[in-house]
């Protein structure tokens, strides 16, 4: 379990977190979503701290991660594919990664074969290696302690579609083994297919922390479009019944507070036709851009 | 899920994969290997020009040629050479994982940071006690042989030889633990290399003995302490200078061990409450 209590990191005039509080259970994979800059690396860093927090507390397993001696048995961790030296080969970097938490170098081979890291590729330096495999080599060295907590920061980056696929088995299965895995990503698409639940954060602070079918229905309400021949006298009625009507062409209207069943009751009552009648559900991607718009430091266009 | 048991930490595990880090390194052996070569091969050629020379030398020299031998077995040109290598190589041991983002990864696996540093410490101390004893043994070897074609070569237990050779092969490890400390207190390659250099060669040419604050400052440097140890005939050889403030081995001596330790501590410590 991860628990993140009034988290604040401030880097000079920038506040990178500010006053996060949260809870990361075990057993489902929790998505981690904000846009680029809200903080979720920093947050990520402190969890394993690798940074100091300027304020607040963040625990893993009850505990601050800076307190355990070794840290591979309780979280692994996959911050950034880069972290490793291009001089070294995957296994030996596995290995003195293993060596300096006791854990045997059979495991080593175990995680190499469950990231599809092989034969040569094994013995290859990483200076060599694509990101697609950096990730599974950032993947294997999180895997290698076995641990009940698993931390991965924007880890579809870089993968290719079969890799996408894997990584989102892998997850799914570590949560079902009872595990609390938490990723991070910028994408909602990422997540909507993989996680349960959700933290979304913007600009440091918490929008949401919540099952991902709870979140859903926060985004716009759902849309129903129907199309009439008589499409302007449908309107008159639909309006009369206090339903928020947008004409959409000659024929078609956008329909805001009723459902489609609704729709189609009061098109039948007055005896109109309908060449339509469908309902439109608020993507995730919609709910999530529409919490974040305010938090997304730099939006595409705007000029500053 | 079945979590394995968790062993209680220890140190030794630690040792064991600072070891593993820089064996697997193809740069370890080659900088390792090229620089020893260099360097032995470096004072075995002031040995062979001696050897040359000798017809010519005249009799002052001739009585004192024990002296001569002896600087022939570590010359100071070498020194300077060692000090860069060493120094540049402990340093990257610390700033390799610096700038690479492995120390992130490190930091992951081992949250306890002092524990981590002082095995990286004492691991390429040991490496390099090993490295500077092989280069200043192989030394004294090659160009006592050398010299021995004239009947010059000195003996290892001929008094002060060992000074020489000990002296030489510790300014390895001092080196590379002035390299890991400045490392750890830079972060940053470029400028670790250009500081240390600064402060472990050109300083020693720069500060003279003029008075007696710039000599106790001169007197301070491993450069300097290790030209004051190798020196076998202080004080009495005809050809050296008498400083104006004189120093003694065991000076020297302690000069080596308080670089590499406040080095070693420097390293220890200053990683340990900085954000990576
Ligand atoms: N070391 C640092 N120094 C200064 N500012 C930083 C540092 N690290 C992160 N920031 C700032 O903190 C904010 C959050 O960054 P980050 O945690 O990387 O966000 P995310 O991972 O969600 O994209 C950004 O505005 C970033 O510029
Ligand atoms: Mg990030």
């Amino acid at each position: 379990m991860i628990e993140v209590d009034q988290l604040t990191k401030r880097y000079g005039p920038t506040t990178a977190v500010r006053n996060l509080s949260f809870t990361v259970r075990p057993g489902r994979v929790t998505g981690f979503l904000g846009p680029n800059g809200a903080g979720k690396t920093t947050t990520l860093r402190m969890l394993l701290g690798l940074v100091e927090p300027s304020a607040g507390t963040a625990t893993v397993d009850g505990r601050s991660f800076r307190t355990r001696p070794r840290g591979l048995r309780h979280v692994g961790a996959l911050l950034d594919a880069h972290d490793v030296h291009g001089g070294r080969s995957a296994r030996a970097h596995l290995h003195a990664l293993a060596r300096s938490n006791r854990i045997p170098v059979a495991r080593v081979d175990e995680v190499l074969a469950e990231v599809g890291l092989t034969g040569s590729a094994a013995r290859r330096r990483t200076g060599t290696f694509s990101l697609g495999m950096k990730q599974r080599l950032g993947i294997a060295a999180a895997l290698l302690g076995d641990p009940p907590v698993l931390m991965f920061d924007e880890p579809l980056n870089g993968l290719d579609p079969e890799g996408v696929l894997w990584v989102r088995e892998l997850f799914r299965r570590l949560a079902r083994e009872g595990r609390t895995v938490f990723v991070s990503s910028h994408l909602m698409s990422e997540m909507e297919h993989t996680a349960e639940e959700l933290v979304v954060i913007g600009r440091g602070e918490l929008i949401a922390a919540e099952s991902l079918t709870e979140f859903a229905s926060r985004g716009t309400a759902p849309t129903v479009t129907v199309s009439s021949p008589d499409a302007g006298r449908l309107a008159a009625v639909l309006t009369a019944e206090g339903v928020v009507v947008t004409p959409h062409d000659e024929e078609t209207l956008r329909v805001r507070g009723a459902s489609a069943a609704r729709v189609g009751e009061l098109a039948h009552e007055h005896r109109f036709l309908l060449r339509e009648l469908t309902t439109q559900t608020a993507s995730l991607e919609a709910a999530f851009m529409e919490l974040t718009a305010d938090s997304v430091e730099y939006a595409a266009g705007e000029t500053r | 899920m079945t979590t394995l048991a968790v062993p209680a930490a220890r140190f030794t595990d630690l040792l064991a994969a600072e070891w593993i880090k820089l064996r697997s390194l193809r740069s370890t052996y080659w900088a390792l290997g090229s620089c020893a070569l260099v360097l032995i091969a470096f004072n075995a050629n002031a040995a062979r020009a001696d050897y040359v020379n000798y017809p010519h030398y005249d009799g002052p020299i001739r009585r004192e040629f024990v002296y001569w031998a002896l600087r022939d077995a570590f010359t100071s040109g070498a020194t300077m050479m060692m000090i860069l290598a060493t120094a540049g190589i402990g340093a990257i041991t610390v700033v390799g994982e610096y700038g690479t983002g492995l120390i992130r990864t490190t930091f992951t696996a081992v949250p306890d940071r002092r524990a981590l540093m002082t095995a990286k410490v004492l691991v390429v101390t040991a490496v390099m006690t090993v490295y500077g004893a092989v280069v200043a043994g192989a030394s004294f070897a090659a160009s006592q042989a050398i010299l021995d074609g004239r009947g010059l070569g000195v003996a290892i237990g001929h008094p002060g030889a060992w000074r020489v050779v000990v002296a030489s092969a510790l300014l390895a490890p001092v080196s590379a633990l002035v390299g890991m400390g400045m490392g750890a207190l830079i972060r940053h390659s470029a400028t670790t290399m250009i500081l240390t250099t600064l402060v472990l060669l050109l300083l020693p040419a720069f500060v003279t003995d003029r008075y007696h604050w710039t000599a106790c400052v001169r007197n301070a440097l491993p450069y300097n302490a290790w030209v004051r140890l190798v020196d076998i005939g202080y004080g009495d050889h005809p050809f050296t200078l008498v400083p104006r403030f004189p120093t003694t081995v065991g000076g020297g001596w302690v000069v080596f061990a308080v670089w590499a330790g406040v080095a070693a501590v420097l390293t220890v410590v200053v990683v340990e409450r900085r954000d990576v």
